[in-house]
């Protein structure tokens, strides 16, 4: 066991400056308002450090020196720019402990998370779209025998992302490195609840990166989102959220004919056929272990398995035993390495949390563990911790059917496949889905019947690069994650050529 | 509560004191609001407030209450898209506000504050008025 000292604390092995300005054209400028916010952990409640209030003006600039830079960088060749991709993973390597030390401190998450997941993923992903570009090839097309089309990838120019704050890093490397590779520059609005966690990873990187080519704009939705969406000259848009502001990423979009990927979210399915209760083995104990994966991340993840449907010949063993499991889950300081469970993000996700347990109960869900705020003692009381929570109800309770965003799981039962997958797609959204069965049949036909665009089978919450990630339904546009994503980033260019020696006879 | 007004019979929406309050700063500040009910991840399953217009509504959104409000001109209409009301019809809703820290391009953000929902059930009896007002199908 390791406890983390603070970040800016004696003995900790990561400092945040005291304040962060925009990241434009290679160097820090001010704010063009002069203005800055306050932004404090959700460990304590305190704040740690201030960021630029960016506005639309700050936006300008970012672009203008996003189109400046990409006259060079859209011209790189693709060694050169799958290179510094690679170079990047091995100073997010080098440095992975300061990294996951700062990320565990702005978001709450657990420390071990940051330390296991979020930032060796990063390093990960910067590879594998070093690799994907490296193998990508255009085409050729023989028309006729002397008639050619050649197929050629393009940047797009100068693109804005939209980042969440879940996963500050992780998600922002899942829209940075395909679209650097791909050749664009890049306008990137962190999230206002985790702005500085983003700059923190730049200090290890930012003289690898060309400057211009990546800017970073903080702020808030409203003053510095909205301008960069609607920017007349971005040429394309991505975006991680909710639904309503994913419809006016899509208005804005419409207004500028640009294309747009989103991830919006989902109430993710968790489907436990009959057959995984047949035996108490390490098969059983890995379903459990699925079972109480709503929690990882406290809940705060699009794709969490926030309804569990269990078959009801097995629910009552199964439940028995996954309370027990939930129970096994560690609530403590995020930055203890043994803690399993951190601080929600923010004191409004608190609230919204507590408010849905509250509709959860007066529809009449049954409260099988949780369903109160935590109060860690010391200075963590001013922290955001929710203990996890298991509803038992039906799906069309509101607890079943909207994304809480907390570590809590509605349970319910079917009586066979047919119900199992009724219920599974009885949703607005598609993101995620798990099954878990011992018969591989089984598990193949409820996969493909299960409208989402990722399946997790006899596993969950695993996102490697190299399996696409994205929406079915109203969870969202594209697929991150993979190859295609260098699709979403890039042009096609066709040359059509004529080898012919004469003319072709019309005129 | 502050009064509201409704197209339908019974009140489907309702704001406390305090988002009373933080509406009139902030159409003092933006001009005249609007209410966008968001569902999904991160900042979602929360109302969106924005200036009025700046969201285009359309075809698919159900506007559930004009929301009056004590000092300020025009009311603040409160749309959710229909798909998602079909899930929350059963249910009256409050506009709440807590302190927070972000809120996809609400306009409350930069003040610290967040809009938040609070639910009840509908007694069976205002639900029936609203199924014969023809405001729901049973």
């Amino acid at each position: 066991m390791t406890v983390y000292a603070r970040p800016g604390a004696e003995g900790s092995v990561v400092s945040y400056e005291s304040r962060y300005d925009h990241y434009i054209g290679g160097r820090y400028v001010p704010p063009a308002k002069g203005q800055y916010f306050e932004n404090p952990t959700p460990i304590t409640g305190q704040t740690f450090c201030e960021v630029a209030r960016g506005t639309s003006e700050d936006v300008d600039a970012a672009v203008d020196a996003g189109w400046k830079a990409f006259a060079t960088w859209g011209k790189t060749s693709p060694t050169e720019r799958a290179n510094i991709l690679n170079k990047i993973a091995d100073r997010i390597e080098e440095n992975l402990e300061a990294i996951a030390v700062a990320e565990c401190y702005e978001n709450g998450k657990a420390v071990r998370e940051c330390l296991a997941a979020d930032i060796p993923l990063a390093a990960d992903h910067f590879r594998y779209f070093a690799g994907a570009l490296r193998a990508q090839e255009g085409g050729i097309s023989e028309l006729d025998g002397d008639t050619v089309a050649y197929h050629y990838h393009e940047p797009l120019g100068v693109v804005g992302q939209i980042i969440p704050w879940n996963f500050p890093i992780l998600m922002a490397v899942w829209k940075l490195a395909p679209a650097l590779a791909a050749g664009n520059c890049v306008v990137l609005k962190p999230a206002e609840q985790t702005p500085a966690s983003i700059h923190l990873l730049l200090s290890f990187i930012e003289d690898l990166i060309p400057p211009g080519v990546l800017n970073i704009v903080n702020g808030f939705g409203i003053e510095a989102g909205a301008p960069l969406a609607s920017h007349p000259r971005i040429r394309k848009i991505a975006f991680t959220g909710e639904t309503t502001t994913g419809r006016l990423i899509m208005q804005y979009a419409s207004e500028n004919l640009i294309p747009v990927t989103l991830e919006l979210g989902g109430k993710s399915p968790n489907v436990f056929f009959e057959d995984v209760a047949r035996e108490k083995d390490a098969f059983y104990d890995k379903a459990l272990e699925g079972f109480a994966f709503f929690a990882l991340n406290q809940g705060e993840v699009c794709t969490c398995p926030s309804r569990a449907l269990i078959a009801s010949s097995i629910y009552d063993g199964f439940i028995a035993d996954g309370l027990d499991r939930v129970a096994k889950v560690k609530q403590g300081n995020p930055l203890d390495t043994d803690t399993m469970i951190g601080a929600q993000a923010s004191n409004d996700q608190l609230e919204k949390i507590l408010s849905y347990i509250d509709i959860g109960k007066q529809e009449g869900a049954e409260l099988l563990t949780g369903g109160e705020r935590v109060d860690l003692g010391g200075d963590l009381s001013g922290g955001y911790y929710v203990q996890p929570t298991v509803f038992k109800g039906q799906n069309r309770m509101r607890v079943f059917q909207e994304e809480i965003f907390g570590p809590v799981v509605s349970v319910t039962t079917f009586d066979g496949f047919d119900e199992a997958i009724e219920i599974a797609n009885d949703t607005l959204y598609g993101l995620g889905a798990g099954v878990w069965s011992r018969d591989g049949a089984q598990l193949y036909r409820a996969g493909r019947a299960i409208e989402a665009g990722r399946v997790w089978s006899n596993t969950y919450h695993q996102y490697p690069a190299h399996a696409a990630f994205g929406g079915y339904k109203q969870s969202g546009i594209g697929r991150e994650n993979h190859k295609m994503m260098l699709d979403h980033y890039q042009q096609t260019k066709n040359l059509l050529v004529s080898y012919a020696e004469g003319p072709m006879g019309f005129f | 509560m502050t009064e509201s007004t409704n197209p339908a019979t019974i009140e489907r929406v309702a704001l406390t004191e305090a988002a009373a309050d933080l509406i009139r700063q902030l159409v003092a500040a933006h001009g005249p609001v609007m209410f966008h009910q968001s569902g999904g991840c991160c900042d979602g399953s929360a109302p969106m407030c924005y200036p009025k217009g700046m969201f285009r509504t359309g075809q698919q959104d159900v506007l559930l209450e004009e929301l009056a409000i004590d000092g300020v001109d025009e009311p603040a209409p409160f749309y959710m898209s229909a798909s998602q009301y079909a899930l929350w019809k059963h249910t009256h809703i409050t506009v709440d506000v807590v302190q927070g820290r972000g809120s996809g391009f609400s306009l409350e953000a930069p003040e610290g504050k967040r809009f938040l929902i609070r639910s009840r059930i509908f007694s069976d009896d205002e639900y029936r008025s609203l199924v014969d007002a023809g405001v729901l199908t049973a």
